[in-house]
């Protein structure tokens, strides 16, 4: 089975599928032996967690019955990613648990009388299964080929294994279709990333400015808090989005940008700012370089050149300016997270970068941070051997800047047509759902079929999961230990998850189904402690603490060494970059062919009777991962397309009308969607959440609610610095009855 | 443009997206109520002015439709009841801002009463009747003793009942249709209009059959007074009162109510029963069929819309 | 004591965590909510406005709610809660219907349902659970007799509103505008 993979459902055995499935559901007590109302148990237990339905990671408690039933989950007060108060999709967690379309037990798929469908075997059978392909793959084509996509916190335990196994080609979605962009464009500024949680000050930020990031349905937990204080404190919002988003309606300005059009207005700015001399001029005689250079560059970008392209009213520009201006250096021109927009990504995020820069407020307080982090030890493993090929080598000369591993050339790369330095024959997924992730499905699906193995870890049967080889269930989050979770902050601080419960069904931690099959690998050197536990108290220890004491307190918080979370008056600052200073003018990208200030390129316009497809985030689902999670399909169970009144009265469309999209490649979404007629849309786009359209029928809650964006995004534009892959590229138009089309999957 | 959504679904069963609280067992509930409450009255009214001769029927053989009417009402309010065991709550307590509590205390008078009063005439319909105990055929003579009193009672309580079933209605507030004081004249009218039709359905006597097709015409002219005002308050009020007319006057329940209550129920029987009174030949069942009917129609689109009439915010 | 919550609508941002948070703590449920969250749009792009609210039984002080049980199920609690006896409450629907805000929800075990300003943790001195959860702080709880509750002191400050004041209920809901 080399090849023509089909898509199968997971399993005809799905008991707990049929049971929620059979109507009832509604009046399914989930808790059904939780306390009642009123009551709180005496003797209530509760054990630490972080949370995994994001990456934010905030830590909090797990509650549970006298029984030991899991009941709720709430913040712990420590943590500073959640100050106590966890978003509703981390609220909501306890449904990832309680879902009873779950993964239960490994499967193999195998052919029967000419049918493809999953076998369901024990967990020895399928390593054992995975263990031989790898090694075959390993000898006939170098362990090279193996590719790992991977993300969440369970990454280290597949990215140590398939280090040992000896391949450089482990990717995450949250590089090349996310922050990718915005960490190469600080880098080269700054010499220094934005981390995450980002190092942004917001709590004590005078003037924060959104290009797009949408918080408030972006719930990233910290940020949310923290400009909700700003807003107690008085602070003004500049939110620049085409779409009147909750964020917005929190601001001062809004500026209803032509999308696409950002790094016009950023440069109108600079130009504002550096010609009415706003800027810090003590911060960037002391700490930037190439300034003359930028001067000279945004000369002529004044307001009413961007005026034109932005339709953003010139002096809308230059009052906002002033307002920056007044505020700096606590001012935060926010560096976005999911910034993979137009494929000119890592440029726009440079210009965020290079105001931030003018107005001071890197390194200072109500702008970003310096960061402070505590190490946890790794444990004593053999050195890994070097890979005798890198991922460069798979195209080389492409990308030149990228400092992680962009998913998509693994994926062309597994494309033989695409002639590759070398071929990649096998995939492992560990809780990435490729198929909705990454643009442009048939690619995608096409490199599936010429894969020798495809292994995906999940917890949830996805689109992905139906085109594996092989299926492993994870235990969710709240079933398992994980790494210690010490992020950048304002403190260092560390974080412990440990199981609130038994592993349900037959699945597993992640860590043991990677050390069950390194050990099969013969790499069993490389996971000495037989238990997670054992591992995370020995790194405990070294941290002065242990697994005992993280047990009853989760989150420990260690003071800062040195009392520098902002620069200090005089301070000589040390910038990462080539030169030590900020470099406005990047000699760094210069070299390598790439515009060393950023430049306004104009991008391709909608035809007649399309519109430009953007999406984002709701603030009760993450992305597709959540929208079967019974809690929270409560709150919101599809997505609608929004549409600008004048736009649905040409189309004669009604609220809550089912249409279908159809991109300008003609593909169609699976399923219809509602019309959302709505005016905080501009009559040039449309706007839809992520994560919604599952074509994955074992997703009883969720199967064909709402329309897939990622369906419609089949043109990309790539970043050609780092190999980001603009996705808001795409223009929909309108079909009032589905159309009969190839079907891709 | 306004646009106003939940951003969480609601989904509340019953309530959501409107609210469907009350299904048919409490507009039944209402009109067996309401009729019963007019049998008893009009029966009471001529039995106290002496005619219970004269008017046989009404007096002495529609109230044995009562007992049935009453029980079958309340046990339609038993099954409407979500938590069943808990039913006697309603009898040890005495809640006396609830027109529920009211509904349940005045119940508790006038079933028995109503049991009572056709125990007393038992014999008008079995002739050969026997109580067989003494202590029973004591305590038949001594309400036969104090007929009177009872019927009083009957007729206060008769009045009440009659009145409650709109009231019930009228006292929230928040359904701003059935926030108008019209409904319990209105339902009371309708109660004793469906009860004059009773006694057309049983009554032989031509005599009595003309007078209560008058005493019918009567209450019709009321009832469409009072129809006419409560729109007129409807429409001298608030946004919301107007929009809950609205509902009526173009909006989702006009067919329905002009034609099932309006005209069916009472303008159709009215010019059926004139006629009749000028001597035409009318089939005898149909105009009190209709009158019937459309006082059991009238309670059903007033709970159904009322449920839908809300407070806009 | 006379216990009261406000939220602000500026800060709200609609993420409806305190209707997960509600949900879980009171053990609602799936298929039902105590509370809810509303969003309201105006204008025309691009002068537009939004204000969100976070809703809940408003603990009338003259609940209808109340006034209408036949059984006293409904009943006002210490501190002016309106609360239900769930061994009282025989289901008949009245105080769904007297609610102005419809904040009220039949149960599937029969008796009705709704906010209990989570009076099982405020007895401890802590907060309701969707105010102790929402991201943004934006819900206030406290005693109104008591000037220097969360509740007071933001009421103080800024300007306020109820829902439906013509019903004539006298809430202990409050918004913030
Ligand atoms: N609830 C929730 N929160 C999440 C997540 C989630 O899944 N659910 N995911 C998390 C992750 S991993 C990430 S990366 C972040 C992403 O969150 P953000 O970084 O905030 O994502 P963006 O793509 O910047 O935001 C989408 C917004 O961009 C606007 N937009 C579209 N086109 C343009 C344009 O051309 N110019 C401008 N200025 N704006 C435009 C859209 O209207 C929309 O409001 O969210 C995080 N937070
Ligand atoms: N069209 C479009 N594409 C996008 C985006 C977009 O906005 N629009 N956003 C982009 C961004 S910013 C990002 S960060 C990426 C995110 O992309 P992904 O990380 O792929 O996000 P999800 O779709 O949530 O898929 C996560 C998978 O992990 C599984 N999972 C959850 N918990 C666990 C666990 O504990 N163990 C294991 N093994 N699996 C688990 C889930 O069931 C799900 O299948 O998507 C990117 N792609
Ligand atoms: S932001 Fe929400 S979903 Fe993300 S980690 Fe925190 S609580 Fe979990
Ligand atoms: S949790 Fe807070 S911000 Fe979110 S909807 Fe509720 S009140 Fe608003
Ligand atoms: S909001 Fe409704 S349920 Fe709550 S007290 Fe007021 S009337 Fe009663
Ligand atoms: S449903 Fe229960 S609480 Fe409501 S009015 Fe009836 S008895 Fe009272
Ligand atoms: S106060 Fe408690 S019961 Fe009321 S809405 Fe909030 S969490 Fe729910
Ligand atoms: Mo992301």
């Amino acid at each position: 089975m080399t090849n023509r993979r089909e898509f199968i459902k997971i399993s005809l055995y799905g008991a707990g599928a049929l049971a929620a499935g059979a109507g009832g559901y509604r009046f399914f007590k989930q808790f059904s032996s939780a306390p009642d109302r009123g009551i709180i148990p005496p003797d209530l237990r509760r054990t630490p967690t972080y949370c995994e339905v994001c990456f934010w990671k905030c830590a909090g408690w797990v509650y549970k019955t006298p029984e030991g039933k899991i009941w709720k989950i709430t913040g712990n007060d420590e943590d500073q990613h959640c100050n106590g108060r966890f978003c509703p999709r981390g609220t909501g967690g306890v449904g990832m648990y309680y879902d009873t379309d779950r993964l239960k037990t490994p499967l193999i798929r195998v052919e029967e009388r000419g049918r493809q469908v999953f076998r369901e075997v024990s967990w020895d059978e399928a390593l054992d299964y995975i263990a031989s392909k790898m090694k075959t793959i390993a000898t006939r084509y170098g362990p090279e080929s193996m590719a790992l996509f991977t993300h969440g916190s369970g990454s280290s335990n597949f990215t140590n294994l398939m280090n040992a196994y000896g391949t450089p080609n482990i990717a995450e979605p949250s590089y090349a279709q996310c922050r990718g962009p915005r960490d190469e464009a600080f880098f080269a500024t700054f010499g220094e990333e934005v981390y995450s949680p980002e190092i942004t000050d917001i709590r004590d930020t005078r003037c924060l400015v959104l290009i797009g990031s949408h918080i408030g349905e972006n719930m990233h937990n910290g940020q949310i808090q923290e400009m909700s204080d700003a807003i107690d404190k008085g602070a003004s919002i500049i939110t620049v989005d085409p779409r009147f988003s909750t964020a917005a309606s929190k601001s001062q300005f809004w500026l209803p940008i032509k999308p696409s059009t950002d790094i016009a207005l950023l440069l109108a700015w600079m130009n504002e700012i550096i010609y009415k001399e706003y800027y810090d001029k003590k911060y960037v005689e002391k700490y930037c370089s190439g300034f003359e250079q930028l001067k000279n560059h945004v000369k002529d970008f004044t307001p009413e050149w961007a005026y034109g392209i932005t339709t953003i009213a010139p002096d809308l520009i230059r009052k906002t300016a002033k307002e920056m201006a007044n505020a700096a250096p606590a001012v935060l021109i926010h560096p976005g997270r999911h910034v993979t927009w137009y494929g000119d990504d890592t440029q726009r995020i440079r210009a965020i970068a290079i105001l931030n820069a003018l107005l001071g407020s890197w390194g200072r307080r109500g702008g970003f941070y310096r960061p402070a982090k505590a190490s946890v030890a790794g444990a004593k493993i053999p050195p890994y051997k070097e890979p005798s090929k890198s991922w460069q080598d798979l195209f080389p000369g492409k990308f030149p800047v990228a400092g992680s591993v962009p998913t998509n050339i693994l994926i062309d790369a597994s494309i033989p047509e695409n002639n590759p330095g070398y071929p990649v024959k096998g995939w492992i997924i560990n809780g990435t759902n490729l198929l909705s992730t990454i643009p442009d499905i048939n690619t995608t699906t096409k490199a599936i079929q010429n894969l020798d193995l495809i292994v995906a870890i999940d917890t949830m049967p996805m689109e992905y999961t139906g085109w594996a080889d092989v299926v492993l269930p994870e235990c969710t989050y709240l079933e398992r230990y994980d790494i210690i979770r010490s992020s950048p902050h304002r403190k260092p601080q560390i974080a412990l998850r440990m199981p609130a419960a038994e592993p349900m069904y037959n699945t597993k931690p992640g860590y043991w189904i990677a050390r069950e099959l390194a050990k099969k690998l013969g790499l069993e050197a490389y996971f000495p402690y037989e238990k997670q536990e054992d591992l995370l108290d020995w790194q405990l220890r070294q941290l002065g603490t242990s697994l005992e004491e993280m047990k009853n307190i989760g989150v420990k918080t260690f003071e800062r060494e040195y009392d520098d979370l902002y620069f200090g008056p005089d301070e000589q600052v040390e910038f990462g970059t080539d030169s030590g200073k900020i470099e406005l003018y990047s000699p760094y990208l210069e070299q390598y062919g790439f515009d060393p200030m950023p430049k306004y390129v104009p991008h391709e316009e909608p035809a007649e009777g399309f519109y430009r497809l953007i999406y984002g985030r709701a603030p009760m689902h993450t992305f597709g991962r959540t929208s079967n999670n019974p809690n929270l399909t409560e709150l919101m169970d599809e997505n609608k397309v929004w549409i600008n009144p004048k736009v649905a009265r040409e189309w004669g469309l009604k609220n809550d009308q089912e249409i279908w999209l159809k991109n300008q490649d003609g593909h169609v979404s699976d399923f219809p969607i509602k019309v959302r007629i709505t005016e905080r849309i501009r009559w040039d786009s449309v706007y839809m959440v992520h994560g919604f359209g599952h074509t994955q029928k074992q997703l009883t809650r969720c199967y064909g609610k709402g329309a897939n964006d990622t369906r419609l995004i089949t043109k990309v534009l790539v970043d050609p610095i780092m190999g980001g892959t603009g996705m808001r590229s795409n223009f929909v138009t309108f079909l009032t009855e589905k159309e009969e089309q190839e079907a891709a999957l | 443009m306004k646009e106003e959504l939940f951003v969480s679904g609601r989904m509340n069963n019953m309530i959501d997206p409107t609210l469907h609280i009350w299904h048919w067992q409490i507009p039944l509930y209402l009109f067996l109520g309401g009729m019963a409450a007019g049998i008893l009255c009009l029966a009471a009214v001529y039995y106290i002015r002496g005619e219970g001769k004269r008017y046989y029927t009404a007096v002495r053989i529609t109230p044995f439709l009562t007992p049935f009417l009453l029980v079958i009402g309340l046990l339609a309010l038993f099954i409407d009841l979500r938590h069943k065991l808990f039913f006697w709550q309603l009898y040890t307590n005495i809640k006396l801002q609830s027109p529920m509590s009211w509904g349940a205390w005045t119940l508790m008078v006038i079933t028995p009463v109503s049991f009572i009063w056709c125990a007393l005439h038992i014999r008008d319909i079995f002739p050969k009747w026997d109580w067989k105990y003494k202590w029973l055929r004591e305590l038949e003579k001594f309400f036969n003793k104090y007929k009177l009193a009872l019927a009083w009672i009957m007729l206060i309580y008769g009045l009440i009942l009659g009145i409650y079933t709109g009231i019930l209605l009228s006292a929230f507030n928040a359904r701003p249709l059935w926030n108008t004081s019209i409904l319990g004249p209105l339902f009371l009218a309708s109660g004793l209009s469906a009860g004059a039709a009773a006694t057309l359905l049983l009554s032989k006597n031509p005599d009595e059959r003309k007078h209560f097709a008058q005493i019918d015409l009567v209450i019709i002219g009321i009832e469409m007074f009072l129809i006419i005002h409560m729109f007129m308050g409807y429409l001298a009020g608030t946004q919301v009162q107007i929009e809950a007319a609205d509902m009526f006057l173009g909006g989702p329940y006009t067919m329905s109510f002009w034609i099932f209550v309006v005209i069916i129920g009472m303008l159709v029987p009215a010019v059926l029963e004139i006629l009749e009174l000028r001597k035409y030949h009318i089939p005898a069942l149909i105009p009190p069929v209709l009158v019937i009917f459309g006082s059991l129609m009238l309670r059903f689109i007033i709970v159904y819309a009322g449920q839908v009439s809300r407070w806009l915010y | 004591m006379r216990y009261a919550m406000a939220v602000d609508t500026r800060k709200c941002v609609g993420c409806s965590d305190c209707v997960v948070a509600c949900q879980t703590e009171n053990n609602v449920p799936l298929g039902f909510c105590r509370d809810w969250v509303v969003e309201v749009m105006d204008g025309t792009y691009p002068q537009l406005e939004i204000e969100i609210r976070s809703e809940r039984c408003n603990h009338c002080v003259n609940a209808p709610c109340v006034r209408c049980c036949p059984t006293g199920a409904s009943h006002f609690a210490e501190g002016g809660i309106v609360l239900v006896k769930k061994t009282e409450c025989i289901g008949c629907g009245a105080c769904i219907a007297s609610c102005p805000y419809d904040a009220r929800y039949p149960h599937p075990d029969g008796y009705v349902d709704k906010c209990t300003f989570c009076e099982h943790r405020i007895l401890k001195g802590m907060k309701p659970a969707c105010v102790e959860v929402c991201p943004t702080k934006c819900m206030y709880f406290g005693d109104l007799d008591d000037p220097n509750s969360d509740v007071s002191v933001v009421l103080k400050k800024r300007k306020f509103k109820t829902l439906i004041p013509e019903a004539g209920t006298d809430p202990r809901l409050y918004f913030l505008i």
